[in-house]
């Protein structure tokens, strides 16, 4: 049994709604339902789901951004319940999605990588700068980049700086919230590799969130799949969609656009997300659903293991 | 600092407004050096005289004051009081905009609302009430115009820092380990301090006259000191009889408050980096066509849309920006032709030159044709060009969000754009989007004609800017990145819907994109293009089993594609190159582990072969001929 880096149990965010100087604030959207999930050390655990999953509220929760409603999070055996995200800083690092815009337009690239050096690691001047010429050796970035500003890089080459802050923390867990989606095909290629091998070289584990399906099956060793903010489907990566149990996991297999397959459109024009603010009762995509029954619109299907590592929340899986 | 400087005084009325403040802050400097009578020293026998007089060069006061002193230690007490409740009024106001912007929820509610009460007093009441409670005083009027106007730096920064402190890099410095203050002080501080200094330059000169204005009610500065506006209060008495006591201080400050306003416009106008980029410099409603050598010949017979070795260009400054390097496309009736391409590889801006939608500047076509069924469309004038765009030639564009208008219903813009190129009624039109809606397959569409975007999901939305491009039966729609915005599954049902369409209606599709799986899906032909130019071409199925362009089968090979399994994926080294710089020869060469010498130099022509199928490639991966 290999150490658990990540361990989730019951996580979930419900936002409010309201909430001035006199009235009450009520509770309203449920962003993420009730979540539990572990990944051991080393692994890459897949987040796929389309907008509005759930996915990012998800991702900000578990690195502290985020006060979570209900449920524990545990990274390496140490609980985090508070949302003080400089204690989740040294365990977690998160790396965003647009690289241009997570780094302060006003500071140069130096400044950027000092912070979490000087703060979350207590180190003085030269320890910081040789630990800088460490990481960007290691990103393949060169060391006069430190005194230019932001907005003088290119998206592949922000984006590396993005890993180079997320690392200069040295944290056990790297949240990826779709790292490559701002960049172009023949780039994103170099950044995915790159964070592979950094992989290794740190012994990291990643959660990597995104909506292109290809390259999460490409880079995870298993895949979860939200919808609705909930998990209907985890499971090894190369069994998720090439044997999808849940329904939903098999449209999104069928509507990515693959060469040599017929167009033809998956669902009906009519389908939507249901509405956040009135969810329907029972399983969220049965209105979607062509198996849906009388049993999945009343009540919620719990997530239950089909095969021998994978786990859907269905009450008619495909078989 | 330098470019500053110049932007702000390429302004000619900033530059006189710099020059006259310069100066009259200069002498107010210079006041306790200049010899100068004592400003407070009453001489009876000198009471009113005239200016110009001997002594007396702006004359005396009602006590024989010498006017000159007394004006310039008035100016130097004015701009010192100004300068100072502005600085405290941009102190205070920004801290408690930036502290309610920052935290929100109940604290910037609690702070918001004091400010609200602020705000409620009519600005003199209020001043007169804190000078009440005070006490009357220059330091107290002070204080009571710097109070007065904290409510406009609150708002104005508080607004400010609600948008920085939700940004990524707000985040990241949390991650980092930043705690409030840390990440106050140093990442929002600094991205709004240039606004601030924008408010206050633009403040100063309306707190000076307010000061003024106080002084002038003898709320202010006490006799025998006095200001500006002390200096008007006390000459009022004797306004009809020798104004020139009131004239004097009166033109003071109207230099003092125009030449401040004048300049804070400029340094506002400078500061904005909107300016700096000419973004409000308004755009030509054609691109400039400025093309020097005779058209390319027309091939016959004409298809319905040609384009033969277009070239648009950017001209920043000095700069050349080669967006589009001599692209020639040929798109017939029911055709779809997929153009893909990296970001920056002048896809789109294919796409906006053909009916001359690229802004100018700096845009400008310098040189090629576009013709529909054989008539060039760039030398058409403005009047041909607004009738065949959106008519014969429609756009449907990446973000639906941005390009329908949200305070209008979707069927009244519908409406609109079915009734901007045929004479129907209202009613008509009506019913013809109604049409429109249901043939994109939105559901309920009787209902939904009266939906506003922002109530419709993203690919809803999509389906309208369909509808909207097929409002008037265009024989060309030419999409750019219809697709990218949206969920897979939903963009799917586009896809599906876009074939639909064309294979109905002999429609021709220009389809822009960066997806080759789209491409595979939709497209008869497809165009490759790398920084500004076509490097391959031909039909979708050729290209993407046998690519002849090495740029072509290794973008291919970066591209995942689900049902791989975990792998080391493909990348392609080194960046594109910025088309203000390309390389001489074949523009891939640095990228490419197949380039010789001879890949270096000369221009590389696109070498037509087999089955409709062009390369631009010296060592192409594939033979073609």
């Amino acid at each position: 049994m290999t150490k658990l880096a990540l361990k989730v149990d019951n996580l979930s965010k419900t936002f409010t709604i309201g909430g001035g100087l006199l009235s009450k604030s009520r509770p309203g959207v449920r962003a993420v339902r009730p979540v539990s999930f572990e990944v051991p050390e080393g692994e890459t655990l897949g987040v796929v789901g389309e907008s509005g999953c759930g996915k990012s509220t998800f991702a900000r929760m578990l690195v502290g951004l985020l006060e979570p409603t209900t449920g524990h999070i545990e990274i390496a055996g140490k609980a985090l319940d508070n949302a003080d995200p400089a204690a989740f800083g040294r365990l977690i690092q998160y790396m965003f999605q647009d690289p241009i815009s997570s780094l302060n337009p006003r500071k140069t690239i130096r400044q950027i990588m000092e912070a979490p050096l000087r703060l979350l690691h207590g180190m003085d001047k030269p320890q910081r700068t040789a630990r800088i010429a460490e990481i960007f050796a290691s990103v393949n970035l060169r060391e006069e980049f430190l005194d230019r500003y932001p907005h003088e890089f290119s998206g592949g080459q922000a984006q590396r700086i993005g890993i180079a802050r997320a690392l200069a923390a040295a944290p056990e867990i790297i949240i990826l919230d779709e790292p490559v989606s701002a960049l172009d095909v023949s780039v994103q290629a170099q950044v995915l590799n790159l964070m592979a091998r950094l992989k290794k070289e740190f012994n990291l584990t990643y959660l990597f969130i995104s909506h292109d399906l290809a390259v999460v099956e490409a880079v995870s060793d298993r895949i979860m799949v939200l919808y609705f903010g909930a998990v209907v489907e985890i499971g090894r990566a190369e069994d998720v969609f090439r044997a999808p149990k849940h329904p939903y996991t098999k449209l999104l297999a069928d509507s990515a656009p693959v060469v040599g397959r017929a167009l033809t459109a998956p669902e009906s024009a009519a389908a939507e997300l249901p509405d956040p603010l009135n969810p329907p009762r029972g399983c969220a995509f049965a209105t979607r659903c062509p198996r849906a029954t009388d049993e999945c619109r009343a009540n919620d299907p719990p997530l239950t293991q089909m095969g021998d590592s994978q786990f859907a929340a269905c009450f008619h899986p495909l078989s | 600092m330098i470019a500053f400087f110049k932007l702000l005084f390429r302004n000619r009325l900033a530059a006189v407004g710099a020059v006259v403040l310069t100066v009259i802050v200069l002498m107010a400097l210079a006041v306790p050096i200049l010899p100068l009578k004592d400003p407070n020293l009453p001489h009876t026998a000198a009471r009113f005289t005239p200016p110009f007089s001997e002594g007396y060069l702006l004359g005396a006061d009602h006590l024989g004051r010498d006017q000159l002193s007394r004006l310039l230690w008035g100016t130097r007490t004015s701009l010192a009081v100004g300068a100072v409740a502005a600085f405290l009024a941009a102190f205070l106001g920004s801290a408690i905009g930036i502290l309610s912007g920052y935290f929100g929820g109940r604290t910037d509610n609690i702070l918001m609302r004091l400010i609200d009460m602020l705000m409620a007093f009519p600005y003199i009441l209020l001043a007169l009430a804190i000078v009440a409670a005070l006490g009357t005083g220059l330091i107290n009027a002070l204080i009571a115009v710097a109070a007065v106007n904290i409510p406009f730096f609150a708002r104005n920064i508080r607004g400010i820092t609600v948008g920085l402190s939700h940004r990524e890099f707000v985040d990241a410095a949390r991650l980092a380990g930043k705690g409030h203050s840390r990440i106050i002080l140093s990442e929002i501080l600094p991205n709004v301090l240039p606004v601030i200094v924008i408010a206050m330059s633009t403040t100063v000169g309306w707190m000076i006259l307010e000061t003024a204005g106080l002084s002038f009610l003898g709320l202010g500065s006490q006799p025998p000191d006095s200001d500006l506006g002390s200096m008007l209060g006390l000459a009022r008495a004797a306004f009809t009889t020798h104004p020139h006591t009131s004239i004097i201080p009166g033109v003071m400050i109207f230099l003092i408050v125009m030449s401040v306003n004048l300049l804070g416009d400029g340094v506002r106008d400078a500061l904005d980096p909107r300016l700096r980029s000419g973004a409000l410099s308004r755009p030509m409603a054609v691109t400039k066509v400025a093309r020097n050598r005779t058209l390319p010949a027309a091939a016959t017979p004409a298809p319905l849309l040609a384009v033969d070795d277009l070239e648009t260009q950017f001209h920043v400054g000095e700069r050349r920006y080669e967006a589009v390097g001599k692209v020639s496309l040929q798109v017939n009736p029911g055709e779809c032709l997929g153009i893909i391409g990296e970001s920056g590889s002048g896809k789109s801006v294919t796409a906006l030159s053909l009916t001359g939608l690229v802004a100018s500047p700096p845009g400008v076509i310098t040189g090629g044709a576009v013709r529909l069924e054989g008539d060039d469309l760039l030398s058409a004038n403005y009047e041909t060009l607004r009738s065949i765009r959106g008519n014969r030639i429609a756009y449907i564009f990446q973000d639906p969000l941005s390009t329908l208008h949200p305070l209008y219903t979707v069927g009244d813009q519908l409406a609109e754009a079915i009734r901007c190129h045929a004479p129907v009624s209202r009613a008509d039109a009506k019913s013809r989007a109604l049409e429109l809606m249901e043939a994109v397959r939105i559901p309920n569409a009787a209902t939904r004609l009266s939906s506003y975007p922002h109530e419709m999901s993203g690919g809803m939305r999509q389906r309208v800017g369909i509808a909207m491009a097929m409002a008037n039966d265009p024989d060309i729609i030419i999409a750019d990145e219809p697709t990218t915005a949206l969920d897979v599954t939903v963009q799917a049902q586009i896809l599906s819907l876009l074939n639909d369409l064309r294979r109905e209606r002999g429609l021709a599709i220009v389809f822009i994109t960066h997806d080759f799986g789209v491409v595979a899906q939709l497209c008869d032909r497809v165009a490759v293009m790398y920084a500004g130019r076509i490097v391959e071409e031909g039909p979708t199925d050729a290209i993407l089993a046998t690519p002849a362009h090495p740029y072509t089968k290794r973008l291919i090979a970066c591209v995942p594609e689900l049902g791989g399994g975990r792998r080391e994926l493909a990348a392609i080294p080194g960046l594109p190159p910025m088309v203000d710089d390309l390389p001489p020869g074949c523009h891939f060469a640095p990228r490419c582990d197949k380039a010789t010498a001879e890949c270096r130099v000369g221009y590389i022509a696109l070498r037509e072969g087999k089955q409709q199928r062009a390369v631009r490639c010296i060592h192409p991966e594939e033979d073609i001929a």
